[in-house]
């Protein structure tokens, strides 16, 4: 403003041109990205907002959805009317696959912290050049398709499996261990495929701490116990928490590992939802259970944006 | 040195050696140290980067373990002991303050990892935050504070437990010089306020000098000599000491007679003159001598001179000015002199000139 103020034109032209030259860059800016914005509206929201409309509309008789509004999709998330006399009760079935599906991410979620965590620690303090080579090989279950690994895992723990195979040939058991089409089976398969999603966060913010602070925190009296807990968690929470969340959504609308490993009876709301497009015919429950599935994440997501929040006011 | 065995206060460290080894060829950062470190005293550690300097501390604080020797603290060996049971507190060089934490729960760390009660912590907190000037800014994040800032917190943290030694690696060199200076002060009168042994490490031959107590130069894994700055200065044992240390003059001579650490040697030039022995040297035979450049000055007078030479260079530094003459065997002595006032600087470049030395200027080195 003070170059301004020396100018010697008393009609501020300079000003005037400036305000026009930003506010065409603006105009540019916004017509450079229109393509990208239009992308995102259309292929994100839109089909939102179809699901959305879709769970207010009556089921087709063959699938499909009759343009007429109804909230009886969204009443039978929660409830179910006896067939012969009309009475309301809770959907029983809806609540458990519910409650299955957010007791089994959560559960994964914790396995895979509990195996991440050290594992992330053990990369990070390896010399740097064996760090890549460890990363690498965290990687390496990617290369393979979703279904061989989860078929794969299906392999080992069947009844006739290499672990049933060992214990009986070893005498420890008689029969085999029922582990295929159980929670157990579920949890299983899902750690195994969503570990590294949580190994790779940890592993990016353990590789950037100062383990100068770590010394500091042993030369001012902290067991190591007390180092772990006040220094070396606090620093790294950033990447536990992206790596909670990077495990736990997928998880809650996993599909093919409990298809697969849960068998018909241990559904979780992805199969439940499969089930509603297809076989049930029922695409309005289908859509609102889709978008009861989105308000679960997007809850676990404010919690997150507000715990790194909290943690970043910490930082200052 | 002064430590007869007699007192058991302070640091001992008795012929440590550290060994590291990396992949291939393996590093000797220490080799077969001893020094005595007293109570209440500031002890620097001077010498180049890649000394051992920083091992030596670091073994201290219990970051490493020698591969030999053993240090003893009070009398009682330390070696068993992890960091955090030493009674020992460290400022590191980049300060490695707790990003998530505040000033002032930097500061309450050690207290309460000792299970302090939290009246003493507060009361001890705020005892510290004053001491270092910090009481305004003790809810700021710590990276919300400036180097100078931070580096006094580091200095309250590390000395809130009320450790029996504090380690400071090169705490000042990412501070400015104004700012340096100004902790130079703060860190001497902390020292004496506090009565706390402060172990100090340090490239920075100027600060060694101003703040200690006993400075020991090492060089290479080895500790060359161990003195207060003025021994240090005026008496260097070795000439990686002497040239270290400001600047130097190398004369060679031969001793005549010796005696009660003192000797009369003949320089090249011819000259007797007296000279300061160092402990442990030789006491016959050719020698290397050092003068520092203030204990010389110029004259005109031919008999009054202790050697003589031809004036090559006169450099003007505004305090002094430094004369370089060139002596009859071909090595250059400088001579620096106060500049007084009213002092009429004439130019006599070329001119053959007197050099006379100060009652025991010269000091004969022990390599």
């Amino acid at each position: 403003m003070a170059a301004l103020d020396l100018e010697p034109d008393p009609d501020r032209r300079p000003l005037t041109i400036a305000s026009t030259a930003e506010r065409g860059a603006i105009r540019r800016r916004w017509f450079l990205t229109a393509p990208a914005l239009l992308v995102l509206i259309l292929a994100a929201s839109g089909p939102l907002l179809i699901v959305l409309a879709y769970s207010f509309l009556k089921a087709g008789a063959y699938g499909g959805v009759v343009w007429e509004f109804s909230g009886e999709a969204w009443f039978k998330v929660v409830f179910q009317r006896d067939i012969f006399d009309g009475t309301m009760s809770y959907a029983d079935a809806h609540l458990s696959i519910l409650w299955r599906s957010i007791k089994l991410s959560f559960l994964t979620t914790i396995l895979a912290v509990a195996l991440g965590f050290p594992t992330a620690y053990f990369i990070a303090t390896r010399p740097p050049r064996t760090r890549n080579l460890w990363m690498f090989l965290i990687t390496i279950p990617f290369w393979t398709n979703l279904l061989i690994r989860t078929f794969a895992i299906m392999e080992v723990i069947r009844n006739e499996g290499i672990v049933n195979t060992v214990l009986m040939s070893l005498g420890i058991i008689d029969e085999p261990i029922q582990m295929m089409y159980t929670n157990f089976a579920i949890a299983l398969g899902m750690v195994y495929v969503y570990l590294p999603l949580m190994v790779l966060p940890i592993y990016a913010s353990m590789e950037k701490l100062d383990f100068r602070l770590v010394e500091a925190g042993y030369d001012l009296y902290a067991t190591r116990i007390r180092v772990f807990t006040r220094v070396i968690i606090p620093l790294v929470k950033p990447g536990i928490v992206a790596g909670f969340i990077l495990v736990f959504i997928p998880a809650l609308g996993a599909y093919v590992t409990p298809r697969i490993l849960g068998g018909g009876k241990n559904m979780m709301l992805g199969n439940l939802i499969e089930l509603q497009f297809g076989q049930g015919r029922n695409w309005p429950l289908g859509a609102a259970l889709s978008i009861t599935l989105l308000a679960i994440v997007m809850i676990a997501l404010i919690v997150y944006v507000r715990g790194t929040r909290r943690a970043a006011g910490d930082h200052g | 040195m002064r430590d007869g065995g007699g007192t058991t206060k302070g640091i001992a460290v008795r012929g440590v050696s550290k060994v590291f080894d990396a992949a291939a060829a393996a590093v000797r950062a220490l080799d077969d140290v001893s020094v005595t470190i007293h109570e209440n005293e500031f002890f620097t550690l001077l010498g180049p980067s890649g000394c051992g300097k920083t091992t030596l501390l670091r073994l201290i604080a219990g970051f490493e373990s020698p591969s030999a020797g053993e240090i003893l603290l009070d009398g009682a060996p330390l070696a068993h002991l992890p960091p955090f049971r030493r009674p020992v507190n460290t400022v590191f060089q980049n300060y490695a303050l707790f990003p998530h934490m505040s000033v002032m729960e930097n500061v309450a760390f050690g207290l309460e990892m000792l299970g302090k009660p939290k009246r003493e912590i507060e009361k001890t907190v705020n005892d510290m935050l004053r001491l270092v000037r910090m009481e305004e800014l003790r809810d700021r994040a710590t990276n919300k504070i400036s180097g100078g800032q931070q580096q006094r917190v580091a200095l309250a943290r590390a000395l809130a437990p009320r450790p029996k030694v504090l380690l400071l690696d090169e705490p000042l060199s990412a501070l400015d010089l104004k700012l340096r200076k100004e902790m130079q002060i703060e860190l001497k009168r902390l020292q004496k306020d506090t009565g706390i042994t402060f172990v100090f490490v340090t490239h920075d031959q100027e600060e060694a000098l101003t703040m200690s107590d006993r400075v020991a130069v090492m060089s290479q894994g080895k500790i060359l000599q161990v003195g207060s700055p003025r021994e240090i200065y005026e008496h260097p044992a070795k000439r990686f000491v002497a040239d270290f240390i400001g600047e130097t003059n190398y004369l060679e001579a031969e001793i005549v007679a010796s005696g009660h650490g003192q000797a009369q040697i003949r320089l090249s030039s011819g000259a007797q003159i007296a000279a300061s022995l160092p402990e442990g040297g030789r006491l016959t035979g050719k020698v290397t001598v050092v003068v520092r450049p203030e204990h010389a000055s110029l004259t005109l007078d031919a008999a009054k001179a202790t050697f003589s030479g031809r004036l090559e260079n006169i450099v003007y530094f505004g305090t002094d000015t430094h004369y370089h003459v060139r002596l009859a065997d071909g090595s250059l002595f400088t001579v620096r002199m106060q500049n007084a006032r009213g002092h009429e600087e004439t130019d006599r470049i070329n001119a053959e000139v007197g050099v006379i030395l100060a009652e025991n200027a010269a000091q004969v080195l022990r390599d």
